[in-house]
């Protein structure tokens, strides 16, 4: 099996590390604030992370030093640094382990991130369910104050920065960047329409930066190691390391951190330990449910945002789940619609609407009561839906089944013809809420 | 200004939250989560409190509690059990272990048990996707779950009000671990 050089997984796989300030300290951590503080201006920070090759890693795949430099620099308001720690995009979970087992280096790349922009307060979201992942990083955040990491005049430079942990309180949409907003103003999370975008009218209608939290645990690590170290890494658009979670029918589940460019047969075959059972593998979803499955025949696809785009899904969340031959396609596709109808914000027609009747329509085929014009009607409602939404959860919610339906068309067609689910005994149906 | 059901520990928890934000309506989703835990779900006059504290109109307030999973608008049970049955979860076994929930509390999905010490929830995706079945009751993640697992948790916190079972802080897989 290749193996790599870790970078954000590394010191936590270390045996005995345990997260701490010290720990994290001992091993090199807060040089990179420490450095930038004293000795990188703003502009230098910002062209470094450009160079770098950096794209955010919660699902648009932005580029990072890009994103940054929108922020007005003569702006005379505050402007404000938000953490995306809401994970919820179904089948990703690395956010999880970086805050649970390295908070010290997320918090690092938001002090960084913090300087880069000129904010001096940063948010971080948290979604409402991480209940240890709220206690670990509070801990951290009160190891690093007292450690005048963070604070009023770090390092003696003059630049102030707090830090506040906001928790969630569930719901999906919120980490829809806008919808994280107008719940950090303690609003219902529903996405505002764009333009404007947060970079002028975000937080309290002040310039705001939305990263996720994996984006910003590599930040420290790019100034260390310098901006040519970081774009050598992966491919020449889709620089960098990412952490893959890896979950469903493989025999190794878990968070990969590979160069961004290896193949999908390389991660579901080699890392993730191949099918359980060894059984065949049907489908994968490569990155979150809202991504578009594919199928075996695009094992030799390359895992960087052009390829899995070129291959008409997305790298999106990072979030890998993997389906063995017994998986029932049009139950998979109505286990996704569920979650969607169920956290679709309600804020436009399309969306609101579009997913509770896709949801009904996929049930009924998959009970055995579907109709052969259903699937016409799924593809003419999706398309109705498509691109007419105020955030990308329209796009999102159409994909599984747009998907399913290009890939596996007959057999939702033999749901329809012999009026029963041919899986039905393997996979069990989880129906409604 | 005279609360009718949060205690001054509650107000004291909900007013220190306002120095992190430049309007206090940013500490709604904390306000509530406090009032909710003093309470035990949030019911109108633990609203209402809230809003005098937050200078909003109860009906902002109820606004926002309406939209957000985690608030209870009814009474629950002492240990809410929230099992993941998003797609993940769902590949390796969630149905099953819902099934064996409802038939070992013997209530359905959404209700709470006549003595009053477990309420069942179905929810979506809890970032576990790699160790499911999995679920969470009240603060803790219980993950790669089967049926005898379950039994003990559920008997752990019924005598103890704790089980040894709950996950700590992220797994990392053992290398060549297979499952
Ligand atoms: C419906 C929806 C849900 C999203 N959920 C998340 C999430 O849970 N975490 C996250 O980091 N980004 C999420 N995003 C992406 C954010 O809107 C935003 O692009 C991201 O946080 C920006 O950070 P980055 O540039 O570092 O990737 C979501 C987007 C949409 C449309
Ligand atoms: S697309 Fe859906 S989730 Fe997004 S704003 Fe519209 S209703 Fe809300
Ligand atoms: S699908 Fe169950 S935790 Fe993600």
């Amino acid at each position: 099996m290749p193996t790599y050089e870790k970078i954000l997984l590394r010191n936590m796989e270390q045996p005995g590390y345990t997260g701490s300030l010290a720990d994290y300290q001992k091993a090199g951590g807060y040089k990179a604030l420490e450095k930038v503080l004293k000795g990188i201006p703003p502009a230098e920070l910002i062209e470094m992370v450009k160079k770098s090759g950096l794209r955010g890693r919660g699902g648009a795949g932005f580029p990072t030093g890009m994103k940054w430099s929108f922020i007005p620099k003569d702006h005379p308001g505050p402007k404000y640094l938000c953490c995306n720690a809401d994970e919820s995009e179904p089948g990703t979970f690395k956010d999880r382990q970086l805050i649970e087992r390295d908070p010290h280096q997320m918090l690092e790349g938001i002090g960084i991130a913090s300087y880069a922009i000129g904010a001096h307060t940063a948010y971080i979201y948290m979604r409402g369910e991480f209940e240890l992942g709220a206690r670990i990083v509070q801990r951290a955040l009160q190891d690093a104050y007292d450690a005048k990491l963070f604070g009023k005049n770090i390092f003696g430079s003059g630049f102030d920065l707090e830090i506040v942990l906001h928790r969630g309180a569930g719901a999906y949409i919120c980490g829809e960047e806008t919808a994280l907003l107008e719940s950090i103003e303690g609003k219902r999370g529903k996405p505002r329409t764009k333009p404007p975008f947060p970079a002028t009218h975000g937080l309290y209608q002040k310039p705001t930066v939305v990263n996720n939290v994996e984006t910003m645990a590599n930040i420290p690590h790019i100034i260390n190691r310098g901006p040519e170290w970081y774009a050598a890494i992966g491919t020449a658009k889709s620089a960098g390391m990412r952490i893959f979670s890896v979950s469903g029918h493989v025999k190794r589940p878990g968070n990969y951190e590979v160069p961004l460019g290896i193949t999908l047969r390389e991660m579901i075959y080699e890392h993730a330990g191949g099918i359980r059972n060894d059984k065949r593998l049907k489908a994968i979803i490569p990155g979150g449910a809202s991504a578009a499955f594919l199928t075996p025949d695009f094992l030799d696809t390359k895992m960087d945002f052009e390829s899995i785009a070129q291959a008409g899904s997305m790298l999106g969340s990072g979030g890998v789940t993997v389906m063995d031959e017994e998986t029932c396609m049009v139950w998979a596709a109505m286990n996704l619609l569920e979650f969607f109808a169920h956290e679709s914000c309600g804020k436009c027609t399309p969306c609101r609407e579009g997913s509770s009747w896709l949801l009904q329509i996929l049930r009924r085929i998959e009970t055995g009561r579907g109709r052969m014009e259903d699937l016409d009607l799924l593809v003419s409602l999706s398309k109705r839906i498509e691109g007419k939404t105020v955030c990308a959860f329209g796009d999102a919610e159409i994909a599984p089944i747009l998907s399913t339906l290009k890939f596996f068309k007959e057999e939702y067609e033999t749901h329809i013809r012999e009026r029963r689910c041919p899986y039905r005994s393997n996979v069990e149906l989880v129906m409604s809420h | 200004m005279k609360l009718k059901v949060l205690s001054e520990k509650a107000r004291a928890a909900i007013e220190a939250e306002f120095a992190k934000y430049s309007d206090k309506r940013s500490a709604l989703l904390h306000a509530l989560r406090v009032a909710q835990e003093e309470v035990g779900y949030l019911s109108e006059p633990a609203m209402i409190d809230v809003a005098e504290l937050l200078d909003l109109t109860p009906v902002q307030v109820y606004d926002a509690a309406t939209f957000y999973t985690l608030y209870h608008l009814k009474p629950v049970g002492r240990y809410v059990i929230q099992i993941c049955k998003t797609l993940s979860c769902a590949l390796v076994g969630a149905g099953p272990m819902i099934e064996h929930l409802r038939e070992r509390l013997r209530i359905e999905v959404g209700e709470t048990t006549p003595d009053g010490l477990f309420t069942l929830k179905r929810v979506e995706c809890l970032a576990s996707c790699g160790s499911g079945p999995m679920m969470q009751i009240n603060d803790n993640y219980y993950e790669n779950l089967t049926g005898e697992k379950i039994d003990r948790i559920l008997d752990d916190l019924k005598r103890e009000g704790k089980s040894s079972l709950a996950s700590g802080p992220f797994q990392i897989p053992v290398l060549g671990e297979k499952r």
